[in-house]
């Protein structure tokens, strides 16, 4: 059995529809990341998963629960790492995970060992009895996971689980997410960071405007691109793309700004023909790239943009939390 | 059962620890109702001669302590909101009702902290004889009758508003009108005609009377009008307050 099933989920909000039908589902002991921009779908997903939100229709299946008729039991066997930072800043690092376990029904003995064994996989023992608000947006975020691991779940979901940190951190945080998977537990993730998706995913579902564009492993999806994408930059783009698309190479050539790019087969191969064909037209090139595909170009072929830039700074409100001292 | 106990206990434990693990807090709450008995209570003394202001307008001090502390503990689900606990504690396998339970007692135990400590300073600063041990117990019973049933209408606020802008507002709109239209500052009888009709309105004059009684020996209305009023704001609120948190989401 699938440790998530989820069939045509919807979710409108007022006359929005946020989630157009969804379905996937989630082996035990996988890693599945839904990526996608922001405002794609994939934080309203997650809420109706761990039942923070009802479904406007269809139906999901948690660790074998119905999302609908046992938030409860849902909600006791997951753990949830969400976008924005949720501990509680007033408290040490200890309170919130001890607060945690007896909300999730933990008794003390089984408490006390746990938070020494998240906090150790977290490397936060040493920060056990501080107050959280002296925590850089880092440790925070590495407490979250800590916390969301606390009642030792069998299924974790990230939601945007390195939003805001820098490289560094970044890394450190895939590595205790490998981690995790090691351990054999299901995580579902979401992210915009491609690299992230790559990086760490078993499967991935591509989702954009509330609809799974395609779900499949990192590796087939850079497959489906072809061989490789050529990229030439001029200073007449749509004279150059005629020029492309005449050649029979790519129906669609891509323009964007000075830049014409096509995928290919056998891009090296196809390079000293396309540049003849270009010069010829007496069409001047800047420079030409080829490339191997990366999960960017998958993300463009499928949804037909870049995947929008993040641009709400969340380490800029977190300086403005601490700063008002909560 | 027993589960559902040690969430209402883990959700108090938090109001607590966050209380505790805040100095400031607990300092700047009492500045003010100490200015109050003070300032006011000194002032209005010398001014009117035979009359121990201070005295009567202790209990006032003391319900304006727990108002503030018990609807400011309730409303602060708005900040829990905006710095995304309240997401911690909805996605927890822990009902509603257990949160709100937990919080309310939680709140009102901050108040009855403060409370106390008011009521210990007043004793010393204005003289006023301390009361038998009896009406020291109905004092605290109607203390956690009341801070009880105004945590819950801080929830209850908070979950109707939900926008932190609006916190200070409702603090300043709600709060201090509760306090200067009751009893507490003044006695009913002197009070202009409009006056006296608002506070006998006002839930909290029933509560500053019953504690008046108790301390000083005078008031209004009959203890059991000042309980029995005090014990249906209760169950008022903890509905309101169940229903309407009941039906927020993140």
């Amino acid at each position: 059995m699938n440790t998530v099933e989820v069939s045509s989920l919807v979710k409108k909000f007022n006359g929005f529809t946020a989630v157009k039908g969804v379905s996937f589902s989630v082996a035990k002991g996988e890693l599945f990341g839904l990526l996608g921009p922001n405002g794609a779908g994939k934080s309203t997903t997650i809420y109706m998963l761990t039942t923070l939100i009802d479904p406007t229709s269809g139906s999901a299946s948690v660790n074998g629960f119905d999302i609908v008729a046992h938030p409860d039991e849902v909600r006791g066997s997951i753990g949830i790492v969400f976008q924005d930072p949720t501990v509680d800043t007033r408290l040490t690092a200890y309170d919130n995970l001890d607060i945690h376990g007896r909300l999730y029904g933990m008794d003390g003995k089984t408490r006390k060992n746990r938070i020494d064994e998240v906090l150790a996989l977290v490397e936060l023992t040493e920060w056990k009895d501080k107050m959280v608000k002296t925590f850089s947006g880092g440790m925070r975020r590495r407490l979250e996971i800590a916390r969301g691991l606390m009642h030792t779940p069998k299924l974790l979901f990230l939601d945007e689980p390195t939003l805001g940190l820098d490289p560094q951190t970044r890394r450190h945080i895939w590595s205790y997410i490998a981690k995790l998977k090691a351990q054999g537990i299901t995580i579902i993730l979401t992210t915009h960071y491609l690299e992230e998706a790559d990086y760490l995913c078993d499967r991935i579902a591509i989702i954009d405007h509330g609809e799974i564009k395609v779900l499949d492993t990192p590796k087939n999806l850079k497959s489906i691109i072809g061989g490789s994408i050529i990229s030439i930059e001029s200073r007449d783009p749509k004279k150059l793309a005629g020029v492309i698309t005449k050649l029979g190479y790519s129906k669609e050539p891509r323009i964007s700004e000075m830049t014409v790019s096509f995928e290919t087969k056998n891009g090296g191969k196809l390079v000293p023909k396309v540049m003849e064909a270009v010069l010829k037209a007496g069409i001047e090139i800047e420079s030409i790239e080829v490339h191997v595909p990366s999960l960017e170009d998958v993300f463009i072929h499928y949804t037909g943009s870049s995947i929008r830039e993040e641009k709400a700074a969340p380490s800029g409100m977190m300086a403005g939390r601490r700063a008002r001292g909560y | 059962m027993d589960i559902e106990l040690s969430k209402i206990y883990a959700v108090w434990l938090r109001e607590v620890k966050r209380y505790t693990n805040s100095k400031s807090r607990m300092i700047s709450s009492l500045g003010m109702p100490l200015l109050f008995l003070v300032a006011l209570g000194g002032g209005f003394s010398a001014l009117i001669p035979g009359f121990n202001y201070e005295a009567f307008i202790l209990p006032g001090i003391l319900a304006m302590t727990v108002l503030f502390t018990s609807v400011f503990a309730g409303v602060s689900i708005i900040w829990d909101r905006e710095f995304g606990f309240l997401k911690e504690m909805l996605a927890a396998p822990a009902s509603r009702q257990t949160i709100v339970i937990g919080r309310t007692l939680g709140g009102a135990t901050t108040a009855i902290i403060q409370g106390i400590i008011i009521l210990l300073l007043g004793f010393a600063l204005t003289g006023t004889p301390v009361p038998s041990l009896l009406h020291l117990a109905g004092i605290f019973v109607l203390m956690v009758v009341m801070s009880s049933s105004l945590v819950a209408f801080g929830i209850a606020l908070a979950s109707i508003v939900q926008e932190v802008e609006t916190f200070q507002l409702l603090m300043n709109l709600i709060v201090m009108p509760l306090i200067f239209l009751s009893n507490a500052l003044f006695p009913i009888d002197k009070m202009p005609a409009w006056l006296q009709v608002v506070s006998s309105i006002n839930p909290i004059s029933y509560s500053v009377d019953g504690l008046r009684i108790m301390m000083i020996g005078s008031g209004t209305f009959s203890l059991g009008m000042d309980f029995g009023i005090a014990f249906a704001g209760l169950i008022v609120m903890i509905t309101a307050a169940s229903y309407l948190f009941g039906k927020t989401s993140i």
